[in-house]
């Protein structure tokens, strides 16, 4: 077992963990964050894609210890004093999620790319979310909506 | 889309999901999301192999790993179920139906086959303890090949039945032969059609609870609660009338999670000997292959037809995998497609045989469409071969032969209740812009590009809305196909509507609220609707085959009429006036000539409560419940185009637009209806051009991961360009089903448009799906030619 401290929307957290613990696990079963979800446990379909210091990560493809010391943002701490975030918002006006499994991680893969000016039109939209499978919407309805949360065209 | 003021005017408009609230917060409660005190995990040991003996299981080291509770041989296990796992659907009475248990006791049967199980305290010490289970296994031959499978010395799925062949199933018009006979032209084509895995991104997840009195909860990511509570009764034992089956937010399905699975059985069995709750999450490579596979079928199709384009005749063979057991509706999967072999067209001479057939593979069942896209896709390819033998513009061949008045009864004996299907057809070339299309086509051949552009189209129906009970009865269904709803108005007001559908991802919760708020005058949002779990919802068959709005929703409508009849009775009462005195609109009950005399919806709820001033003998409330039988399918239809392009250097396919004009009758929601069509066409361009569930000559699966099964992100896609023709359906809503119309149609529209981007290089077709080097290989064959 190790001794790791990392910070989860805001909160500080010690942890006792083994060193196999992936990070989704640490998140999902130790500090009952259910929300990043587990679609393939092999980094392919970024069901579990969560930000680490700003950055999208697949949480399935990290390791709890590796955490130590870094800031973790999941789906939970996205939204500020009840108020749904941008990109969350916009894929609710623009029906983006149907089932709502790959949700949590294409709003995360989404925010980042935002944040990282990389959502500049349809092309890089849909480039930059490669790494996250929707079974449910055929992507249309996503694209639209992280383009309007990036106000771009 | 603005959302609807009026309180009328809720059906037909984009209202924002109810839903979303949750799911975008991560508040989802998939079953995974789930713990309960004293809970354990269980882990499933599979057989590595297609095909083996089992010789021993040893299962010491397991046991005596760290956090392990239990472990169990099939063997061990035999004497828990009550019956095998059931089959709903024997499609003929000499149908061969191997028992199929939990667990593989004596014999593995396809390569992830159950063979073991271990209960450990946490996921990872039971998936720890699994990899310590010693099995010897004697490996004998296999086969994936389901035409191979029918040879005379092919390996056999399951030795004493003597044959892989599990059942051959026809339905033949009089004068078949004498139509092809008699034709200009006859055209045959054979085709196959690869195994899909479905890959819902939640994979399945079970949790089991038994209580001290044998009363069972269980939850499952199903599609089918319902169902699911009464085979437990059946391999289990455990009445029904003890079974709480309850399938929380859902995380996709497209058929996979319609079907009963072993590990809802052995959770339970664990569950109830170790007194604990048992919880199983499915991983992704346990999904490919253990869960459910779809298509999997070799077709030929011939059709026979006049030179002028008339076909008088198509007569199908088709040979399709069941895998090695017979799962909820294995067998039957081939017959929903089997009535549509003539499609959208009027074809007066009609056969079709399909054969079963056992091979050492995952069982196939359900996915999206389920045997109406095998149909389509050699319906709608054969079309485009007719066209080139007839030397006839694909468009043109199609519109002489769709069906043109309806109702229409099809030479294969079912009757469409309504359509345009020239309408949709019209539509479709509107948006697409056909001459420009052809003339960049003819462009780029002429300047000897090495980017070729293509077109492809498909006009399809499909029968969904499952269905009338007393067809179903007719094909050896063994339950019926009608479905429940409960509308039950608060004291103050509110409504609680409880639907037999059991929704994983179509909005069920919205829309089912827009058609009460409507029909009674309430508001959408006092309107909330409960599902998915069969202690509240005691009546239902759930949620596929595009049934749940055609049947479960005009069961709804049909609670609405009694309600409002119950409701028009206070009010006629309180209000001393005659029950036809009254008109209903706005939520409000007011007397004919005298507006200002009326009783809203809410009050005379309130007042069937309080029970002070009730005609006689009236039941105090304003509850009803309804159940609706369909008297027949639902038959939606459409026209799609493709337009590809294609790198002749490499066969890389690029998919340019993708246009889908469909009638799915009067649309409840139109945004959600468009996000239906979206994830439908995904999933048949995906079919088209990506994803193929392979297995090599050993029977081995190679595609194991989605690194190798390529289900297709946004950068494979483009934005889809989806418009609406509208007939009314002969129902009281007008509806008809759309979950599966994409899928049905995409598929052949893009190989179509694939084949026809290279037609002038000679190819004739291309295997689907049409991977750069499939189509690269066609190129070089026809250039050889």
């Amino acid at each position: 077992m190790r001794r790791v401290a990392l910070t989860v929307n805001d909160v500080r957290h010690e942890l006792e963990l083994e060193p196999r613990e992936l990070l989704v696990y640490v998140l999902r079963e130790r500090l009952g964050l259910t929300g990043t979800n587990v679609g393939c446990d092999t980094t392919s379909c970024g069901a579990c894609t969560v930000l680490v210091n700003g950055e999208s990560v697949k949480s399935c493809t990290m390791l709890g210890v590796q955490a130590d010391g870094l800031e973790i943002t999941t789906i939970e701490g996205l939204a500020r004093n009840g108020e749904l975030h941008p990109v969350q918002q916009a894929f609710h006006e623009h029906h983006a999620l149907q089932c709502g499994y790959c949700t949590p991680g294409m709003v995360m893969a989404a925010v980042s790319l935002i944040e990282h000016g990389e959502a500049k039109d349809e092309d890089s939209i849909r480039k930059g979310l490669e790494g996250n499978l929707c079974r449910c919407t055929g992507y249309h309805n996503i694209v639209k909506a992280v383009a309007a949360a990036a106000g771009a065209r | 889309m603005a959302v609807a003021t009026d309180t009328e005017a809720f059906v037909g408009a984009s209202v924002k999901r109810k839903e979303d609230a949750s799911l975008l917060r991560g508040r989802g409660t998939f079953v995974d999301n789930l713990t309960l005190p004293g809970m354990l995990s269980m882990a499933v040991v599979r057989s590595p192999y297609p095909h083996a003996r089992i010789t021993n299981v040893d299962l010491d080291a397991a046991r005596a790993a760290e956090g392990v509770v239990a472990a169990f041989s099939g063997a061990d296990l035999a004497g828990d179920w009550s019956g095998p796992m059931p089959c709903a659907w024997p499609v003929t009475e000499d149908i061969k139906m191997p028992p199929h248990f939990p667990l593989a006791a004596d014999e593995a049967r396809y390569q992830g086959d159950g063979v073991a199980v271990v209960v450990a305290e946490t996921r990872a010490l039971a998936k720890d303890a699994a990899g310590l289970v010693e099995i010897e296994y004697e490996p004998l031959p296999a086969t994936a090949d389901v035409e191979k499978a029918l040879e005379p010395d092919a390996p056999l799925v399951h030795a004493d039945l003597e044959t892989n062949e599990c059942y051959v199933w026809k339905l033949e018009t009089d004068d078949v032969r004498a139509a092809i006979d008699a034709a200009d032209l006859v055209v045959t084509r054979r085709y196959f059609q690869p195994r899909l895995i479905p890959n819902a991104i939640e994979p399945r997840g079970v949790l089991a609870q038994v209580g001290p009195t044998g009363d069972l909860t269980l939850w499952s990511a199903t599609q089918i609660p319902h169902i699911i509570r009464f085979t437990m009764q059946l391999v289990l034992g455990i009445p029904e009338s003890k079974v709480r089956v309850i399938a929380p937010d859902v995380g996709g399905g497209f058929g996979s999670k319609l079907d009963t699975y072993a590990e809802e059985y052995l959770a339970v069995a664990l569950a109830k000997r170790l007194g604990r709750p048992v919880k199983w999450t499915e991983e992704r490579s346990e999904n490919y292959q253990a869960t459910i596979h779809g298509r999997d079928v070799v077709s030929e199709l011939t059709f026979a037809a006049t030179k002028d384009g008339k076909i008088t005749a198509v007569k199908g063979e088709m040979t399709c995998a069941m895998g090695a057991y017979l799962q909820l509706v294995t067998p039957g999967i081939p017959l929903l497609g089997a009535w549509i072999y003539s499609g959208p067209y009027a074809i007066p001479n009609y056969s079709v045989t399909f054969t079963g057939v056992f091979t050492h593979t995952t069982p196939t069942d359900a996915y999206r469409g389920a045997g109406r896209p095998e149909a389509t896709y050699v319906l709608e390819r054969t079309m485009d071969a007719l066209a080139a033998e007839l030397g006839m513009d694909p468009v043109e061949l199609r519109r002489r032969n769709l069906i043109q008045e309806f109702p229409h009864t099809m030479s294969s004996g079912l009757t469409i209740d309504s359509g345009d299907y020239e309408a949709s057809l019209d539509r479709l070339l509107e948006i697409l812009d056909l001459e420009e299309i052809r003339a960049e086509q003819k462009r780029r051949r002429e300047g000897g590009s090495t980017t070729q552009i293509g077109v492809g189209f498909s006009t399809y129906n499909e029968m969904c809305g499952l269905a009338p009970s007393r067809i179903l009865g007719a094909i050896r269904y063994a339950v019926g196909g009608w479905d429940s709803a409960t509308i039950r108005f608060q004291p103050l007001g509110s409504v609680q509507v409880v639907t037999g559908t059991s929704p994983h991802g179509q909005s069920h919760e919205t829309t089912w609220a827009q058609i009460v708020a409507d029909e009674l005058g309430v508001d959408v949002d006092d309107v909330e609707v409960l599902h998915g779990d069969t202690a509240v919802s005691q009546l239902g068959m759930d949620t596929y085959g595009s049934r749940s709005l055609t049947v479960g929703g005009i069961a709804l409508w049909h609670a609405g009429q009694k309600i409002l009849d119950k409701a028009r009775h206070i009010v006629a009462h309180q209000l001393e006036v005659a029950e036809d005195d009254l008109e209903f609109a706005n939520g409000s009950f007011a007397v004919k000539g005298s507006p200002d005399r009326s009783m809203g919806i809410k009050e005379a709820a309130f007042a069937a409560h309080a029970a002070h001033n009730l005609p006689d003998g009236m039941e105090p409330g304003l509850e009803a419940t309804a159940t609706f039988d369909p008297q027949n399918f639902s038959w939606p239809a459409g026209a799609h185009a493709a337009v590809v392009e294609v790198d002749t250097e490499t066969g890389d396919t690029r998919l340019v637009r993708y246009v889908a004009v469909d009638d799915v009758g009067a649309p409840v929601n139109p945004t959600i209806i468009d996000g239906q069509v979206h994830g439908g066409i995904t999933q048949g361009i995906a079919a088209a051009l990506y994803e193929e569930g392979a297995y090599d000559d050993g029977a081995n699966l190679l595609t194991t991961t989605m690194t190798t099964y390529l289900v297709p992100s946004a950068a494979e896609v483009p934005s889809y360009e989806t418009d609406r023709t509208e007939t009314q359906a002969d129902n009281p809503l007008g509806v008809k089903g759309v979950g599966e119309t994409g899928t049905i149609a995409a598929a052949p529209a893009v190989v179509n448009a694939v084949v026809d981007a290279v037609s002038h290089l000679g190819v004739t077709d291309v295997q689907m799906p049409a991977t750069p080097e499939r189509v690269w290989t066609a190129i070089q064959e026809a250039n050889a030619k």
